[in-house]
């Protein structure tokens, strides 16, 4: 019963304010939304300590879905570690985002709305993670994609919010295809789509090979890299990111809810829920590693430059999710698994501490515009000085640190001792950890430290948010101060193998989790240095010398338009993609449609209406005439009648 | 000389032919087009009659009975609408009759 309840409630939720909000007022649906979520979280951790703690694994049927020749599918719910990892994070950070929203919407006339969208997104999470085949996966997948294309244009009058809705929609779609390619390809080799039967069949696939797309390829091994392209678009991985930052047009609860703790992490979690599968497909994990470590160094390096105060923290979402990426290529899945727990702690408290930054601006989003707001509201720089010490991994070396500090630093070891070719998942790692502490700083000295920039009204209206605000805030950074310390020797410990039982199956050759331990300590350190390191530029630039960063940006100026435009991703794209597509578009619409196919029907009409214009005009309304054509025509009958029959006999 | 069958048809058939240019070539009085038609209708009966006597059967004179009973009946329908149209309209010259018409 309980896990139905965790599943449900939100639904239930999300119908009440959504059917009946406008009946029932704002105030309530808050309250009814908000009160489920609630419920739901603490349901989560009852359910996270009876599968994690005392290993009671559960599976239930709740009916039948699909019944169609061999395909048969039935909606369950799959109760194991890994699902109840998946439960606490997304109920957790989901109610406090429902109880943040409160405040932070408090002026926004279409709340109920609002409201119903986020459950209905915590909904289809929870029938994603807990999903026990292939399509209730699906199913929650494209869930959490509807979901997040309605709340990135939530504000729907803004043209640039709808614009980012569609992008992240149809970047998305590139990736669906390819996981709904990897399905039917399992249902073809399998003969079922439920993961138990999968998995149990799957070694005996182990290197042999099908005909795919005319060449003889690998079925493991392709199966796996299209689902992990479907994982790529959802996870906003290295060439198919480029939605994740225009996403940040949506409210910022939805940020933080989205597109930081939950739905981005959703192809980690399916990546970690298909061990199985990828366990036996070396090649698709060298390319989750490749990916991984290139999204991590990639989304860092552009996430040096922005001034949008949300767009840092959405390339810093993409880069540690490709950390985590890089640990399950390397075959560490409880270690990437880690960082998506502790991760959605600490990126969601920097979110909502960046909303409650907006919020005391007037919505103002543009670090140039902001700085010397630590006096002004001394709470919400408290949380985000957490959430920053959290995310670029501060800890003393070897006893214990923040959230971040124990994952990312199993993560980096894990890098290294995956023996990548030239170790370049390890470098390009501690590259980015360099990077990451350098942005996040960044980001911190830029608003909250030096001599304001923001006008004089809006500086001097900054204004703390109201505790229905902050009081999220202080339970994520309590997660962040100890996720990590806590948690750590359930995930990634000695003992880790029991906490996750057969949730995550290891191949007979993977001995990655008890390698980390021995990697020399220079490189258990990196990350630290390459921490303080960041910091200390990062002083540097925007403390002690704050001329550096323009002499720096004048000096490199090709390298800085490079990151600043985003490498040039989205003029790639426009190029390649979306300006053929709209030629393409309009050449249908204009001659296709327009000249073709409106021309011949139009043309047809207008000829009818020319012939009866003409054939009306001998409807003169003398009856002389009309009895004229009637005799001509008798005439005209009697006169055929008579030849063709040559008359009466 | 021997008046036959076919000099009743001829007389018929000239009537006939009065009658329906009588119709239409007649731009003056709606009265008149009545009249065409009892002429058209009187062409009918002689033909009947002419071939009843000829083929010395009875069947065709009944028929020109009836058809004088249905003329009387027209002609007093038609004359009853004539008059009605005439004080509605104060006219019952053809070329004002043109109604009739989408």
């Amino acid at each position: 019963m309980i896990y139905q309840a965790i599943v449900f409630l939100p639904l239930l939720g999300a119908l009440i304010a959504g059917f009946f909000g406008r009946f029932i007022g704002p105030r309530p649906a808050e309250l009814i939304t908000s009160g489920f979520l609630v419920v739901t979280a603490i349901l989560s951790w009852v359910a996270f300590w009876q599968v994690g703690i005392e290993h009671t694994t559960d599976k239930i049927t709740l009916m039948r879905w699909v019944s169609s020749g061999e395909l048969d599918v039935s909606w369950g719910i799959r109760v194991d570690t890994l699902t109840a990892v998946m439960l606490v994070v997304v109920t957790t950070v989901s109610a406090l985002v429902h109880i943040y929203s409160i405040g932070y919407m408090h002026e926004d006339p279409h709340r109920p709305r609002f409201f119903a969208y986020l459950s209905l997104f915590t909904f289809a999470m929870l029938m994603l993670v807990t999903a026990d085949n292939f399509l209730q996966m699906f199913f929650g997948w494209e869930g959490v994609g509807l979901a997040s294309y309605l709340l990135i244009g939530f504000w729907y009058q803004k043209p640039e919010a709808n614009a980012a809705a569609i992008k992240a929609f149809v970047v998305n779609r590139v990736g669906d295809f390819g996981f709904a390619l990897g399905m039917f390809g399992v249902f073809l080799v399998f003969q079922t789509i439920s993961f138990d039967a999968v998995f149990a069949a799957a070694p005996q696939q182990a290197g042999k090979t099908m005909m795919f797309l005319g060449y003889e390829v690998d079925i493991l091994t392709t199966l796996c890299l299209l689902l992990f392209l479907g994982a790529m678009g959802k996870s906003a991985q290295f060439l198919l990111h480029t939605w994740l930052p225009d996403a940040m047009e949506g409210p910022t609860p939805v940020s933080a809810l989205i597109h930081a703790a939950t739905m981005v992490t959703a192809g980690v979690f399916m990546v970690a829920r298909l061990s199985p599968l990828f366990e036996l497909a070396p090649v698709a994990l060298q390319v989750v590693t490749l990916v991984g470590a290139v999204t991590a160094f990639f989304a860092a390096t552009v996430g040096l430059v922005q001034n949008d105060i949300k767009r840092v923290i959405a390339y810093s979402t993409c880069s540690q999710l490709g950390y985590m990426f890089a640990a399950i290529g390397v075959g560490a899945y409880s270690a990437g698994i880690f960082h998506l727990f502790t991760h959605a702690f600490f990126k969601a408290l920097l979110f909502l501490g960046a909303g409650s930054v907006i919020h005391a601006m007037h919505h103002e989003q543009d670090m140039r515009h902001m700085g010397g707001l630590r006096s002004k509201i001394p709470i919400t720089w408290a949380m985000m000085l957490i959430g920053t010490l959290a995310l670029t991994g501060v800890g003393i070396p070897f006893v214990a640190g923040f959230a971040g500090f124990h994952s990312k630093d199993v993560i980096v070891e894990a890098a290294y001792a995956g023996h990548t070719p030239y170790n370049y998942a390890f470098w390009l790692l501690v590259i980015a950890a360099f990077m990451t502490s350098f942005y996040s700083w960044r980001l911190m000295f830029m608003t909250f430290y030096g001599r304001t920039r923001a006008d004089h009204h809006t500086y001097d209206h900054a204004h703390e948010s109201p505790y229905v605000m902050l009081v999220p805030l202080f339970v994520l950074a309590a997660g962040a101060v100890f996720a990590g310390f806590l948690f750590k020797g359930l995930f990634v410990g000695e003992y880790y193998t029991e906490f996750w039982g057969r949730a995550i199956i290891e191949g007979a050759g993977n001995h990655i989790m008890h390698d980390l331990h021995d990697v020399p300590a220079w490189v258990a350190v990196s990350p630290f240095i390459a921490m303080l390191a960041g910091f200390g530029l990062s002083y540097l630039y925007y403390i002690q010398a704050p001329w550096l960063p323009e002499a720096t940006a004048t000096a490199f100026r090709p390298l800085y338009l490079f990151l600043l435009n985003k490498w040039y991703f989205d003029e790639l794209y426009d190029r390649i993609f979306v300006r053929p597509a709209f030629a393409i578009g309009r050449f249908l619409w204009k001659k296709g449609d327009g000249a073709v196919i409106d021309g011949a029907i139009d043309g047809t009409a207008n000829r009818v209406l020319v012939t009866a214009n003409n054939v009306a005009k001998l409807q003169t309304g003398y009856i002389y005439h009309y009895a004229f054509a009637m005799l001509i025509g008798l005439a005209a009958i009697i006169t055929w009648f008579m030849f063709r029959t040559g008359g009466v006999q | 000389m021997d008046i036959g069958l076919g000099h009743y048809l001829a007389v018929a058939a000239c009537l006939f032919t009065l009658g329906i240019f009588g119709i239409f070539l007649n731009r003056k009085n709606v009265i008149v087009i009545l009249m065409s038609i009892e002429l058209m209708l009187l062409a009918v009966n002689i033909n009947l009659v002419a071939f009843s006597s000829f083929l010395g059967n009875l069947t065709g004179q009944i028929f020109a009975l009836f058809v004088l009973t249905v003329a009387a009946a027209e002609a007093a329908i038609g004359l009853a609408i004539v008059v009605v149209y005439f004080r509605n309209r104060g006219t019952i010259a053809v070329e004002d009759i043109n109604l009739m018409k989408g």
